[in-house]
């Protein structure tokens, strides 16, 4: 089948000239391949200064996460056919956002590898150790092996929203890291683990919950999942201070009151009504968040009514408090 | 000019590359590792099935050492199968202390399952991505100990003089500016060379880059005519499906769908050792009995849950990239070049015959694997022979340091071959891009130097590589720039590719016999009198010279070898 791609070229030696711009092919191709191995075509036969990464084309060692049609994608497990639904449609490749671009479609992970480092990432054992291996169950294995399922292609890191703001957010895959090490039941740190990952600047508490990693992401770690528990775990191992704790209350207040998040009273809940220095910090973010339509603003706004079912609403978080006040008595 | 200098430098960071740089590390080496992917995306990680050991009290590791020598067709030095055997053990559970996830019985131990050539359920897993699993964990060690990590540096060639290894050149990719890089030991640990084969399970970066650097230095190459053929690789991509579908209980069937296998291994069946599985599918695709040219694996059988939890990624795998979900369907594969049993001479410590080269993992032979690997004993042989190689070259680089910096010209051989590959594609003149080239490579190994070979078509090869060598001489670079430039890589690993299949082709066509996965129509019979012995290449101008070495025996002598 006939295949057209449009993609996004940086040369970073351009002298004076202009650095990006975009080429476009047509190629011929076998129905099944996927986007990479069009992009291998290209490079091999058509144009062999386009630059990408590539290695394994089976979906297992990250090197080719890319835009495609405008969200992030592992490029050797889309197939062309998934994305082209009419003949002659053009298929748009562009570099992973929230990185440099280094040349054409390669970006620099360095921001990405250097998160990881932040999670400090390694199991932490207690001293001494078992003889010989740990016993554990089968199932606390088969847990950990799905988050240990991400193949670090940035994806998701591309694709967060929050990052595009706030460059100190540990991010979706750092995360989901952390929380490998978190759910691992050999690891004797947990407890400081979840401190850390609660008070740190861009940690656990600075996910919007938007689903944007858990969607991207190719090997299905859930990222944003992995979070969500994080904070549970933080809740219950009672070190969710600060900022966190606080972003939890009001979101539930928020939810209580109106059925909805309110977004834009979540800020200066969570952070402090009188902390001005970082609620001044946090606006220009927040601004760009409104233009990007991802701040709700219009619920903000006083007048704003809870939403029809707001009854049933309560009546959960009634229930939900008897049966606590229940169990604990 | 400026130096990086370290006293061990690993080249490569799979799993070999990784664990050796660990050991050196912990004997108290400054150690650093040149790769040219970062280590996380290195093709270890791409191992699905399992990894070896002997753990449970009614296995022992001399079975699993006698299992190793069989599947080897006796070509194996038992000394150094021996040794990977009786370390097993340790190793895994070193492993699993660092936070591999091992798959648990119910008691919480590591659990095993059957592989092809074992006697007994010894490998261990995680799911079925075993690779990935523990290449996580080692680089999370490495990070842990701060090991210097020069990532996106690909190495060209290594640096000798007087005789002994110094240092290796590398490019790193984002500036594009040939640098020495000095060590007083170093470790080549680059992988395997399925990329010379189309199609292969390989990556597109196995392409046998370390063996190449070795054998352009001088080093010897080993048994390079062996060349495992996996049996279940997909038609058209020829990407692996592990051998656990079948360990965990597959059929492979022909048209009629007959579980062929009972035919050419009644005891074994399906879990007979690789070479005689492909033989056989081979055999009954030949003959006709086969399905669009492959035969089928069957798992239907053992149910979606079972499926998901041990063979989930080869679902996603056969979903993706062959349209078919093997919870409802049998999906198409046939034997697809997979791994290479030749590799860059050693001793049972990791040292080649240059000094100050050591070499572990794929691009090594040991040889433990002689003429056949049984799944799950390289991922073992990464970590046990990477392991004795990090600590020998600490030793090593204690022992040898030299103050003595490397001399001026170090770089002069590889900026002449770049600046006349630049010099070639600015005045647009220039033959055959480097995919062409590399396109009839593949086609020509897989046809001649495949499963089945013989003299006419291993002289054909021999004739083609040839001929294929001298259009290298003007292939075509269409990128000039200097940042990230992988067409100049790519048209240098074709390079390395060319020399390393002239020396598959000159072993294969000098061993008259069939030994393992070697296996010469005209000479059917394994001949012990006059082949039990390894073959050595050594580089020169005209190709490739030969020269012959002894198989190590210790317990087991060669018997004919059943499944
Ligand atoms: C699909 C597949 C599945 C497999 N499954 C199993 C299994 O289940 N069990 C088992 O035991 N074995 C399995 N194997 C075999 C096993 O995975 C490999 O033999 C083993 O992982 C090789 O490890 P390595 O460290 O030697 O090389 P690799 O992991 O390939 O690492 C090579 C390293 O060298 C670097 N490098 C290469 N060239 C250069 C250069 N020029 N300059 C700088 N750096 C360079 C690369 O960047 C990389 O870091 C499988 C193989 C494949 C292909
Ligand atoms: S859910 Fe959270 S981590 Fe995931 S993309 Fe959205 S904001 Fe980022
Ligand atoms: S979590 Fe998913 S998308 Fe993110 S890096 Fe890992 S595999 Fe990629
Ligand atoms: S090429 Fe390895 S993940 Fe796509």
């Amino acid at each position: 089948m006939k295949v057209r791609l449009k993609v996004k070229r940086h040369d970073p030696e351009a002298h004076g000239g202009q650095a990006s711009r975009y080429s476009d092919y047509t190629i011929d191709v076998p129905e099944h391949i996927t986007i990479l191995d069009a992009l291998l075509e290209v490079r091999d036969y058509h144009d062999g200064s386009l630059a990408f990464r590539y290695s394994c084309r089976s979906a297992i060692c990250g090197s080719c996460g890319m835009r495609v049609d405008g969200r992030g994608r592992l490029t050797c497990k889309t197939k062309v056919t998934d994305l082209v639904k009419t003949e002659g449609q053009e298929i748009l490749v562009e570099p992973m956002g929230n990185m440099p671009v280094i040349k054409d479609l390669v970006t620099d992970m360095e921001m990405y590898w250097s998160k990881m480092d932040q999670v400090t990432p390694w199991l932490q054992p207690a001293d001494p150790g078992p003889e010989r291996e740990n016993l554990v169950s089968h199932e606390a294995m088969l847990d950990l092996a799905q988050t240990m399922g991400c193949i670090h292609c940035g994806v998701c890191v591309s694709d967060c929203p929050v990052l595009e703001i706030d460059k100190s957010f540990i991010a979706p895959a750092a995360l989901a890291k952390a929380h490998r090490f978190v759910d691992d039941p050999r690891d004797a740190k947990t407890k400081e683990r979840l401190e850390e990952l609660s008070a740190v600047k861009g940690g656990i508490w600075d996910c919007t919950r938007c689903n944007m990693c858990v969607e991207v992401c190719p090997k299905d770690v859930r990222p944003m999942d992995r979070i969500m528990q994080l904070r549970e775990l933080a809740v219950k191992a009672g070190v969710a201070s600060g900022t966190g704790a606080r972003h939890g209350e009001a979101f539930v207040d928020s939810v209580q009151r109106l059925g909805r998040l309110d977004e834009m009273r979540l800020l200066p809940a969570s952070v402090g009504l009188w902390n001005a220095p970082r609620l001044l910090s946090e606006m220009p973010g927040a601004l760009r968040m409104l233009r990007a339509g991802k701040l709700p603003w219009n619920h903000a706004l006083p007048w704003r009514k809870p939403i029809a079912g707001i009854k049933h609403v309560r009546r959960l978080f009634d229930r939900a408090r008897r049966e606590k006040k229940e169990a604990s008595s | 000019m400026t130096v990086i200098k370290h006293d061990v430098l690993v080249i490569g960071a799979g799993l070999a590359g990784m664990r050796a740089a660990i050991e050196a590390a912990r004997n108290g080496a400054d150690v650093a590792m040149v790769t040219k992917l970062h280590p996380m995306r290195s093709h270890s990680g791409a191992a699905q099935g399992g990894i070896n050991a002997a753990l449970d009290e009614e296995d022992s590791w001399e079975a699993h050492a006698f299992d190793t020598v069989k599947g080897s067709d006796y070509l194996a030095d038992q000394d150094a199968a021996e040794i990977l055997a009786r370390e097993a053990a340790d190793n895994i559970i070193e492993l699993e202390r660092m936070g591999t996830a091992f798959s648990r019985q119910e008691n919480g131990r590591i659990q095993q399952r059957p592989f092809g050539g074992a006697g007994f359920a010894r490998t261990c897993f995680i799911g079925d991505i075993t690779g990935q699993a523990i290449l996580h964990v080692i680089y999370e060690q490495i990070l842990k100990l701060g090991v210097t990590v020069y990532e996106e540096y690909y190495c060209t060639s290594l640096i000798v003089e007087d005789g002994v290894a110094r240092g290796v050149v590398a490019l790193p990719m984002m500036t594009g500016n040939l640098t020495p890089v000095q060590g007083s030991a170093i470790v080549m640990a680059t992988g395997g060379l399925g990329r010379v084969y189309s199609p292969t399970s390989n990556a597109l970066a196995c392409t046998g880059d370390g063996m190449a650097i070795a054998y352009r230095a001088g080093a010897p190459l080993q048994d390079m005519e062996f060349m495992q053929f996996h049996p279940t690789t997909l038609k058209d991509s020829g990407v692996l499906m592990t051998e656990g579908a079948r360990g965990e209980g597959g059929y492979l069937l022909n048209k009629d769908g007959e579980r062929f296998m009972e035919k050419y291994a009644p005891n074994k069946i399906e879990l007979a050792s690789r070479d005689v599985v492909s033989r056989a599918e081979q055999t009954e695709i030949d003959e006709g009995r086969g399905v669009d040219g492959c035969v089928l694996l069957d798992v239907r059988h053992l149910g979606e849950e079972k499926i998901n939890e041990r063979l989930g990624q080869i679902r996603d795998l056969a979903k993706d990239l062959a349209n078919t979900d093997i919870v409802y369907e049998p999906v198409k594969v046939r034997p697809g070049a997979h791994y290479a049993m030749g590799g860059i001479k050693t001793d049972v410590h990791g040292a080649s015959p240059v000094p100050g080269l050591f070499a572990a993992g794929e691009c090594a032979n040991v040889s433990v694997h002689g003429a056949n690997r049984l799944g799950g004993n390289s991922l073992l042989e990464t970590i046990v022979f990477g392991r004795r190689a990090g600590e020998a070259a600490a030793r090593y680089a204690k022992e040898h340091a030299s103050p003595q910096p490397l001399s001026e010209s170090v770089l002069q051989r590889d900026q002449a071959l770049m600046s006349s590959l630049m010099e070639r594609s600015h005045r647009g003149d220039g033959g055959d891009r480097p995919a062409v080239i590399r396109g009839e490579l593949g086609e020509m190994m897989h046809h001649q130097v495949g499963i089945f070979r013989s003299r006419e078509g291993l002289a054909s090869a021999l004739e083609k590589v040839r001929e294929l060598e001298k259009r290298y001489q003007s292939v075509r670079l269409e990128d000039t720039g200097k940042v990230f430039n992988m067409d100049l890589i790519t048209v240098h690993e074709l390079g390395f590719m060319l020399d390393i299949a002239h020396t598959m082709i000159s072993g294969a066509l000098a061993r008259e016999e069939s030994r393992g996965a070697h296996t010469r129509r005209d000479f059917p019979e394994r001949d012990d009198e006059h082949w039990l012995k390894h073959t050595l290449a050594y580089d020169t101008p005209e190709g490739p010279r030969l020269e012959y070495g002894p198989v190590t025996i210790t317990n087991w002598q060669p018997e004919v070898r059943t499944y």
